[in-house]
């Protein structure tokens, strides 16, 4: 050693360069290539905006649209978006935002262009009033623009109802569950039967419609009251939707298949549960989990009890875009009502807008994977008058607690009046975390 | 830093002059500074990437800090305090620890008794050594979805081979020891081969003749193994219980994506198979993007793990007394 001071000396200085080069590399802004400008669309799950590209960019020659997060689960999407709003760096020109998460970020709004700044208060009547609302923070800020909602409705296996001796008709369907009991006493007839498949997917996805639609036919609001406080142990929609849910696992009606997970989509394959509540969104994920050997088997049915809401989004511009005009033009876009319609078509998504809403497009709409069901009358008649639920600061994370509670029951872990306990004290603890 | 291993003698230096050239004094400062500058880098990088992150984090879990919140006050040691208290992370303390022990004291066993198979004249001795690292470098995530899969409740395939044999179908994701031992064979499964090449490595650097000399004084395979390669192993045993340990108590890709479905960071309804990590995942982001309150619980594991470690290292000092042959120190550097 010590021989060739010259080219070890090169050598440390190769290796600094190399150090110093990959801590600093990943600065600055790659050059626009040939004049255009690329914008980046966050989503999850399915939001069908595949052919609206195609025409924006056709009509925009400048712009170049590149959307990330298809088919990603809202569990793995949310965290990735508010870190990306948490370091101020990493989120798309225009990114989506669910319902349940949406009060979280209305609550620092600064991290979202205010869109009453860029004419965005003329776009009011393109929205159902309820969902305008939605996008509004509490100091008149317009930070979302909304997509969809989640009209309810029953998808149902025409296939497992025929085998267990049930009316496969939607018309027919419909008028055998008029309430929730009823839907409990045709799941219990669907079981004598013994097909080999459950009623129903999971007991969580049921409570949560449960919730949804008693929460919004009385007070509007479920687990926290309008005013922000936690409320589960003293509302009695609540209570109503979770007696009811004890009544469906006790009859022994649940496939316990875990809602998203694995088995929940094994089951979907293998036919393996006769009903699943279903959210306008919700028809594009039976159809991608059930596979195209399952077209025509199943239908829409209406949902027992009144309507509802469950889930919808926003499309917000996060103020760390770089390109936030042209960000804010295509948001305006994807949102029209042509856009809503445009969506619907490809994955199901109901639109927010009450003129997609009574467009010939939609109102005749059909669906051929459910055996050529109206869906857009099915779903549409209840999204115009639906009543929407009021959702606190830490809706998600008392979800959670709450759904989690219903799980243990439906597993056998606890019993309904420990997982009671358990919902109320752990939502409590969620609450103040 | 290597040593040098060419035996020619280094390149004459060139005849001196009286004067002294430019280079000699360069050199000097050569020889003096440039073993800090080769490893600078090193310590660079660590800082960028360790201490900093490090310190910033221990700052972070002193505030309220709420993920996308503009304010973050400070409320001293109020979160670790809020922790100690917790339930939920004193279960996902036994949880780790569960996991760990049924995952490394098997696994470290199984490849010392591998790296001794190894280190025996087989046939196609490369073709093994290579095979064992293989589940090594096959994606956590993909292991980890595979085995989610193998061990469902329903559609599973480990309890069909249950099923098979008269057992009753296991609830791997809801019972908690069970889903402890469905994570365990994950890890087992992708590190065992790994820590063999380790031992086996250091296996090849015991000198043969202290086997010979064994074997003539009438000691049997096993006895050897326990008298010379185990002890003299200790070093490298000590140095993978370290690693073990701190990837052990670390745990989060097989118990995340062993769970799939809604919020499968908890591990299970019950949170029968959440680890510390996923725990410090939970609230520092979703659902609760309490900052604050997850860096607290990332120093907490910082500790455990330091604590975790010594004890092992103090626990492996007292078992396994033997000391090695005084001799050995320098047989080794003749080996190989």
């Amino acid at each position: 050693m010590g021989v060739f001071p010259r080219r070890r000396l090169a050598a440390v200085a190769l290796v600094a360069a190399t150090a110093l080069f990959a801590t600093a590399g990943c600065a600055g802004d790659e050059p626009a290539e040939d004049g255009k400008i690329t914008l980046t669309v966050d989503v999850f799950s399915q939001f069908g905006y595949e052919e609206l590209y195609k025409e924006y960019m056709a009509s925009h020659p400048n712009v170049k649209i590149v959307e990330r997060g298809t088919g990603t689960n809202l569990d793995d999407y949310s965290p990735k978006l508010t870190q990306w709003l948490a370091a101020g760096k990493g989120a798309g020109d225009v990114v989506a935002i669910e319902e349940g998460l949406m009060v979280e970020y209305k609550a620092n709004p600064d991290n979202f262009v205010n869109l009453l700044d860029h004419g965005g208060a003329e776009l009011q009547g393109n929205f159902l009033e309820w969902k305008w609302k939605g996008g509004m923070t509490q100091d008149g800020k317009l930070i979302g623009l909304g997509t969809d909602v989640g009209g309810m409705a029953m998808c149902y296996r025409k296939d497992l109802f025929a085998k267990a001796g049930l009316p496969t008709d939607r018309e027919a369907v419909s008028k055998l569950w008029p309430t929730w009991q009823e839907y409990i006493k045709v799941g219990e007839q669907f079981k004598a039967k013994n097909t080999g498949a459950a009623f129903l997917d999971a007991a969580t996805n049921i409570f949560n419609t449960i919730v949804l639609q008693t929460a919004g036919n009385a007070q509007g609001y479920h687990y926290y009251d309008t005013s922000g406080n936690l409320v589960v142990d003293s509302n009695p929609a609540v209570r109503q939707a979770w007696d009811t849910t004890m009544d469906i696992i006790d009859s022994g009606l649940s496939g316990k298949y875990g809602s998203w997970s694995e088995e929940w989509v094994s089951a979907f394959k293998q036919a393996k549960f006769a009903t699943i509540a279903c959210p306008a969104w919700m028809t594009g994920v039976i159809e991608g989990n059930a596979g195209v050997e399952a077209k025509g088997k199943w239908d829409i049915a209406r949902v027992p009890g009144d309507g509802g809401n469950w889930g919808g989004s926003w499309l917000a511009v996060p103020t760390q875009s770089k390109h936030r005009a042209e960000a804010i033009e295509l948001a305006k876009f994807l949102t029209s009502a042509k856009g809503q319609i445009g969506a619907f078509k490809a994955k199901g998504p109901l639109p927010s807008s009450p003129q997609a809403l009574a467009d010939p497009a939609i109102v005749d709409a059909k669906n051929a994977y459910f055996s050529d069901a109206p869906v857009g009358q099915i779903f549409g008649e209840g999204a115009k008058t639906l009543k929407p639920v009021y959702m606190g600061p830490k809706n998600q994370a008392v979800r959670t607690e709450v759904e989690n509670a219903v799980r243990t029951v439906e597993l056998g872990q606890r019993k309904p009046d420990q997982g009671w306990t358990d919902a109320v004290n752990n939502a409590k603890k969620a609450a103040a975390k | 830093m290597t040593v040098q291993l060419d035996p020619r003698p280094p390149v004459a230096p060139a005849p001196r002059t009286g004067r002294r050239p430019p280079t000699m004094r360069f050199s000097r400062l050569d020889t003096k500074y440039s073993p800090y500058l080769f490893i600078a880098p090193f310590f660079v990088l660590f800082g960028v990437f360790g201490a900093y992150p490090l310190i910033y984090t221990f700052w972070v879990s002193l505030h309220d800090w709420d993920l996308l919140g503009s304010n973050h006050p400070f409320v001293g040691l109020e979160n670790y305090s809020r922790l100690l208290e917790d339930a939920d992370f004193w279960h996902a303390v036994v949880n780790t620890l569960g996991i760990f022990v049924i995952s490394t004291v098997p696994q470290l066993l199984a490849a010392l008794w591998l790296a001794n198979l190894l280190n025996r004249q087989l046939r196609a001795r490369t073709t093994f050594r290579m095979a064992v690292l293989i589940p090594n470098i096959t994606s956590t995530a993909a292991v980890a979805i595979v085995f989610g899969v193998l061990f469902g409740r329903e559609f599973g395939m480990v309890n069909w081979l249950l099923d098979l044999v008269g057992i009753d179908a296991i609830e791997w994701k809801s019972n908690r020891f069970a889903s402890w031992v469905a994570i365990s064979t994950m890890v087992d499964w992708r590190w065992t081969g790994y820590n063999a090449l380790i031992f086996l490595a250091a296996m090849q650097a015991i000198p043969r003749d202290l086997y010979e000399s064994a074997a003539i004084d009438g000691a049997g395979r096993a006895r050897q193994f326990w008298s010379i390669t185990v002890p003299l192993l200790k070093p490298t045993i000590i140095f993978t219980v370290i690693i073990s340990t701190i990837g052990g108590l670390q745990l989060f890709t097989e118990p995340r994506l062993f769970h799939s479905g809604t919020n499968p960071i908890r591990g299970g309804t019950l949170r029968e198979s959440q680890t510390v990590t996923m725990y410090m995942f939970e609230n520092a982001f979703a659902p609760h993007y309490n900052f604050g309150y997850g860096s607290a619980v990332a120093w907490l594991l910082f500790a455990l793990i330091a604590v975790v470690a010594a004890i092992n290292v103090l626990l492996l000092r007292r078992l396994g007394g033997t000391k090695p042959p005084k001799a050995d120190a320098k047989s080794k550097e003749g080996a190989r």
